[in-house]
């Protein structure tokens, strides 16, 4: 299988589903419309052979429009194919589709991408933070936080008093 | 009826009806030896039956490094548990975005702490994706050979302190006898023992002097003895065997959608290995196995990295002999650090290492890139978007330990508490890289 057909395939599946496809230093990437993501991972889950999701990456294109993209990067085992799948959403509805029930361990990565760049995910069966504690409010990945961090946004635990004698 | 004989009633009907079911005269009189040192002991319940959570870690040396577990007991079984990672996060994928590529190095010397080397070629090579910069064969080869060692560093940690999880702490000095020795190695190789920083972009820091090819030879030479010996020592014991033998089995299909990586998922018979995937480095030259096991228990996972360890003795043998001769870095000074002798006696050499220290190589505006390689613990790969300047403008770090201990929390399930640190020891996850 070759990703030309997988894109054929796509297309004849889900027509509406598939915004871009962009290939660039040997790697293809599918720009997908957000709402259709888990359509798509499900079709190339059971009629594609893409049967491992390798990462979820979330970035901050710091645009006014589409400003957040994840970055889906899926592997074909038995055909030797890694295809990376896209999605864009807006600053003031940063929702997409939870793919947990196609891949099961999109789980966490997408914990990581609630965490560090302040996407929800639909249907996400255990929405939490996964680095930061859940008493953190800010997304530390978004280009508007600071490098150095927000004074005061972490509680620490007291120091404890130094001794009488 | 005063307390003490209700409580003895309530007790002696306990043990009647309880699990005790070998030596029950022994333990009846173990508990009214109990009971007549503490009078107003309370006898809620059998202590098997009753639930109760145990925290482990974050502070707990079996953890390896700040995991924390929150498990609920059902006696000796574990019915459900939480994994809570993050206590070793420092962000340093914000930090990559305020760095130029090669400056961001020393930081990934730091993930994976047990095998430095592989996360330096792993970043090196993303950008070299990313920029186009080609790799002269020396440092390909350097790099392959660095890349192994690191794997064997690694392991050797992982069995060694494996061994002492299941309750044997000898062998864990053995293993650190020989790390120790490819520490000494990479002190010959790249001047710094642990974190490396060795790789450069564009090619390697420094060449293999006679002495580290020499130390490496002589090391290969003695490996595969101790790697004998130890497996003489485990392969048959009653104690290993029976603590690993049918321990946290994972089917193939079931490791694929809890994302299993490296070892752990070549223990459950999948045979996904990066370097035979997508060869990189020298990877399509060298003649190799990949060890697979369809067993899926944590028995298999040793095998694996045993079998894996042995493959990488013959990769670097195979690596020096072939090791070609000429230039370690790229020569264009606009994509790779010139010459430190250049540097040193050449105006244009200090002008373009000054160059290269502020701006750094610079990929086109948008492209974008994901590099992966096959690191010690699973796939570690870099996703780099650049926006055209030498900083990265996202850099998403795909950590195998991240996806390994995701994975233990469904593994945990079902399995004995005492089991635990035995499991975790199995999929040895790493919380530096796990937690970035």
């Amino acid at each position: 299988m070759t990703f030309d057909e997988v894109i054929a395939h796509l297309e004849a599946r889900l027509p509406d589903a598939i915004c871009e496809v962009r290939r660039a230093l040997g790697e293809t990437t599918i720009l997908v419309r957000a709402e259709r993501i888990r359509d798509v991972c499900a079709v190339l889950k059971s009629e594609l052979g893409f049967n491992y999701l390798v990462d979820i990456a979330a970035v901050d294109r710091f645009t006014s429009e589409e400003r957040f993209e994840l970055v889906y990067n899926l592997l074909a085992l038995a055909h030797g194919l890694r295809l990376r799948l896209k999605v864009r959403c807006e600053e003031s509805h940063p929702v997409v589709p939870s793919i947990t029930a196609v891949y099961p361990n999109a789980n966490w990565h997408e914990r990581e991408a609630w965490d560090m760049m302040g996407i929800r995910f639909e249907g996400h069966p255990d929405l939490r933070r996964i680095y930061m504690p859940e008493d953190f409010r800010y997304h530390p990945l978004r280009k508007d936080f600071p490098l150095l961090g927000i004074p005061g946004s972490l509680p620490l635990p007291e120091k404890p008093e130094a001794s009488r004698n | 009826m005063d307390t003490l004989t209700r409580t003895r009633r309530r007790l002696e009907a306990l043990i009647e009806e309880s699990h005790l079911e070998i030596w029950r005269e022994h333990n009846r009189a173990l508990l009214r030896r109990l009971e007549s040192k503490h009078s107003s002991v309370e006898f809620i319940g059998d202590a098997l039956s009753t639930e109760m959570v145990l925290n482990i870690g974050p502070q707990h040396p079996a953890t390896h490094g700040v995991l924390r577990v929150v498990a609920r007991l059902d006696g000796e079984i574990i019915r459900s548990c939480v994994i809570d990672i993050g206590y070793l996060h420092r962000g340093i994928e914000k930090v990559a975005e305020y760095k130029t590529f090669q400056e961001f190095m020393p930081y990934t010397d730091r993930m994976d702490y047990l095998s430095p080397y592989s996360n330096n070629v792993a970043l090196c090579l993303a950008v070299e994706k990313l920029a186009q910069i080609e790799v002269p064969e020396r440092a390909q080869y350097i790099r392959t050979i660095a890349c192994e060692l690191a794997r064997l560093l690694a392991h050797l940690l992982w069995l060694g302190s494996m061994v002492m999880d299941a309750g044997a702490v000898s062998m864990f000095l053995w293993t650190f006898r020989e790390r120790e020795k490819i520490y000494d190695i990479f002190d010959l190789i790249a001047g710094a023992r642990l974190t490396v920083s060795h790789c450069r972009i564009g090619g390697v820091a420094s060449d293999l002097t006679p002495e580290a090819i020499e130390a490496i030879r002589a090391f290969i030479r003695n490996f595969p003895r101790e790697l004998r010996a130890w497996e003489k020592l485990l392969n048959k014991n009653r104690i290993w065997l029976e603590r690993n033998e049918g321990i946290g089995v994972v089917s193939a299909e079931r490791a694929l959608e809890l994302g299993l990586t490296g070892p752990n998922l070549r223990a459950s018979g999948v045979p996904y290995d990066v370097r035979t995937f997508e060869p990189y480095l020298v990877y399509d030259r060298v003649e190799f196995e990949v060890p697979v096991r369809t067993e899926g228990d944590n028995l298999a996972r040793y095998y694996v990295r045993m079998e894996e360890m042995r493959q990488s003795v013959r990769i670097i043998e195979q690596c020096l002999q072939q090791l070609p001769p000429g230039p370690i870095r790229n020569e264009n000074a606009k994509l790779s650090y010139p010459d430190k002798q250049e540097v040193y006696y050449s105006m244009e050499g200090l002008i373009h290492d000054f160059m290269y220290t502020h701006w750094g190589v610079c990929p086109p505006k948008g492209a974008e890139v994901y590099a992966a390689i096959e690191a010690p613990k699973g796939e570690l790969g870099f996703y780099i978007q650049s926006d055209g300047t030498g900083f990265p403008w996202r850099l998403k770090i795909r950590s195998p330990s991240f996806c390994n201990i995701q994975a233990l929390e469904s593994i945990l399930e079902g399995a004995m508490v005492s089991d635990v640190v035995v499991l975790i020891g199995g999929l040895d996850p790493v919380m530096g890289e796990a937690d970035k």
